[in-house]
């Protein structure tokens, strides 16, 4: 089940795209991290790529930055391939946990980021000051809390000035302050119109933060939209009720009702306007027993990234 | 931003910078056990073994003493030691990821490996120049020429520790890589004669020592001050552990930066 919220592929090709996924395939032995995704980000984009663990998120960002090679299609940055793009300082990274020196300081660590993109020093101090370490800097990176120190990532991934930037989990770990000040951080930045692609597990993050979100499973795309149509897509209340003999082309008649399913002699509507239908089924129908939740991103999500989607269970 | 203002270059020789250097120098002199191996321990090894007055009063060579030749072994065994250090450092930084995160940048692994060895020359030379500065106080005796000759030919051939360590370094991705690699390198320095010269280990011992990594260094270091031994046989027993340890380095750092 694929739903697809067209994120509307610009028609004039004029911008060169910032991410080009071409029918990407990343094998691992016998195990498929990443089976077929074609994927175009524009410049500027904010795009959140959702999904369980061992979907593919991470072997997807790892080719984006170099770190792996596809095992068929082709991935380019800004038109270049990966580990270019990332040598010119084009595309950077937060990566999930690790590559930090411990008996380094903040300071120490951004300085050599400088150094090895010949950035000038000013631009230590500067990055230090938008990724909110600047007062820490003396610290050692092993004195330093994990926001702490996932910020001094930020500062690093922002040396180059990058024209995209990729988070990998950003926030894993982090209590709920330092998330709010990391995504604080990210959202300044990102303010001035650099593309963003984060990687994460958390809903709520994706919904805050991205215009466009990918959903992946199991190493395909099974979701592509902006946030707002995609929680459009995902938004509604099922009505539950007990209704024997129910015929489906009725209550698909009903109006307001999106979707119908009939287990047995259970029913569940579907819907925007809920408390429309459940007037209609308890006015107009022997219904009982009704129930009515509602379905928010997360159940979207669970749907679209379940391991066992109905209908395409054997 | 995207804007088209922003220079994009990739930095000369790939990466290695007296800037990088820097860095990493003063991050390895806040290692406090790096710094009593290769600068501490080496002096204080010499004191305790290598001042008693049999030692100072025995001569060697022309113009020296006993307690020059063992400085000299003790100026080869903290070169040994802090350029293995050097070397392995390698291995704490794949352990930390911190490899990974240097990809992200236009850094070329050969460039890496090349500021690896710079600075395990450079904390070899002044485990050198310390160990002589404390021996030179305290009663070892060499003539000027073998001061500066043994001393150079202690750091110079101490490379082939710096590749022992890179070797170690990609083969082991641990932590505490010289807490493995310290008792390695003391077997090796006693099968060497660092710590007893060789004629004093008997007949069979002797002949393996000739084929151990550490014997041609210490043979090479001394040979101003001895003006003795094979110069040749201790040559190719330098040229050929170098030779093997750089082809175990660069096997090993050949899988590690393939990108898979």
């Amino acid at each position: 089940m694929t739903l697809t919220a067209s994120p509307g592929i610009p028609v004039s090709g004029t911008a060169e795209p910032a991410v080009d996924l071409d029918g990407v395939v990343k094998r691992y032995g016998a195990v498929t991290a990443v089976d077929g995704i074609d994927l175009r980000i524009r410049p500027g984009e904010v795009v959140a790529l959702l999904g369980p663990n061992g979907a593919g998120k991470t072997t997807t960002v790892d080719m984006l930055l170099g770190l792996a090679q596809p095992t068929e299609g082709t991935v380019r940055v800004y038109g270049r391939k990966p580990h270019e793009a990332v040598a010119l300082g084009l595309v950077s990274a937060v990566m999930q946990t690790g590559g930090l020196l411990k008996d380094y300081t903040v300071e120490e660590t951004v300085k050599l980021t400088a150094v090895l993109f010949g950035k000038p020093q000013s631009a230590v101090g500067a990055a230090l000051h938008r990724a909110g370490i600047a007062d820490i800097g003396k610290r050692l990176v092993g004195k330093c809390s994990g926001g702490q120190q996932q910020r001094l990532r930020f500062a690093m991934a922002l040396l180059p000035d990058p024209d995209l930037l990729i988070l990998d989990e950003p926030t894993t770990g982090m209590d709920v302050g330092g998330r709010h000040d990391f995504w604080q951080a990210i959202r300044r930045d990102a303010g001035d119109g650099r593309t963003v692609i984060f990687a994460t597990h958390y809903l709520e993050e994706a919904d805050a933060y991205a215009d466009r979100v990918v959903f992946v499973r199991r190493g395909r795309i099974v979701a592509d939209g902006t946030a707002s149509e995609v929680k459009a897509l995902a938004s509604g209340r099922t009505v539950r009720a007990t209704l024997p003999g129910a015929v489906v082309s009725q209550l698909e008649s009903i109006t307001g009702v999106d979707t119908v399913e009939v287990r047995g002699d259970t029913v569940y509507l579907h819907g925007r306007d809920t408390d429309g239908i459940a007037r209609h089924l308890l006015t107009s129908t022997p219904a009982r027993d009704l129930e009515i939740t509602s379905r928010n991103l997360e159940e979207a999500f669970l749907t679209l990234t379940a391991d066992s989607v109905p209908g395409s269970a054997a | 931003m995207s804007t088209a203002t922003v220079p994009r270059n990739l930095p000369r020789f790939g990466g290695f910078s007296t800037g990088m250097i820097k860095l990493e120098l003063r991050r390895m002199v806040r290692n406090r056990r790096t710094v009593i191996f290769t600068v501490v321990m080496p002096p204080v090894f010499f004191l305790l073994f290598g001042t008693d007055a049999a030692s100072r009063n025995e001569a060697v060579g022309a113009h020296g003493n006993v307690s020059g030749y063992i400085l000299v072994s003790m100026a080869v065994y903290g070169a040994m030691l802090a350029t293995t250090s050097g070397g392995a450092m390698v291995s704490i930084e794949r352990a930390a990821g911190w490899s990974r995160q240097l990809r992200l940048t236009p850094l070329k692994p050969i460039a890496y490996v090349a500021v690896k060895l710079a600075l395990a020359m450079i904390i070899g030379a002044v485990a050198v120049a310390v160990a002589f500065a404390v021996g030179s106080v305290t009663g070892a005796k060499l003539p000027v020429h073998a001061w500066i000759g043994c001393g150079l030919l202690a750091w110079v051939c101490a490379l082939v520790f710096a590749a022992f360590g890179l070797f170690m370094g990609y083969l082991l991705p641990s932590e505490n890589v010289m807490q493995l690699l310290g008792p390695v390198l003391a077997v090796l320095s006693f099968a060497g004669g660092l710590f007893v010269p060789v004629d004093k280990l008997g007949h069979t011992f002797a002949t393996i020592a000739e084929f151990t990594p550490v014997y041609g260094v210490g043979e090479i270091a001394r040979y101003p001050l001895t003006q003795d031994g094979n110069l040749w046989l201790a040559a190719l027993n330098v040229i050929v552990w170098t030779a093997l340890f750089s082809a175990g380095a660069m096997w090993r750092f050949r899988r590690d930066t393939a990108r898979v």
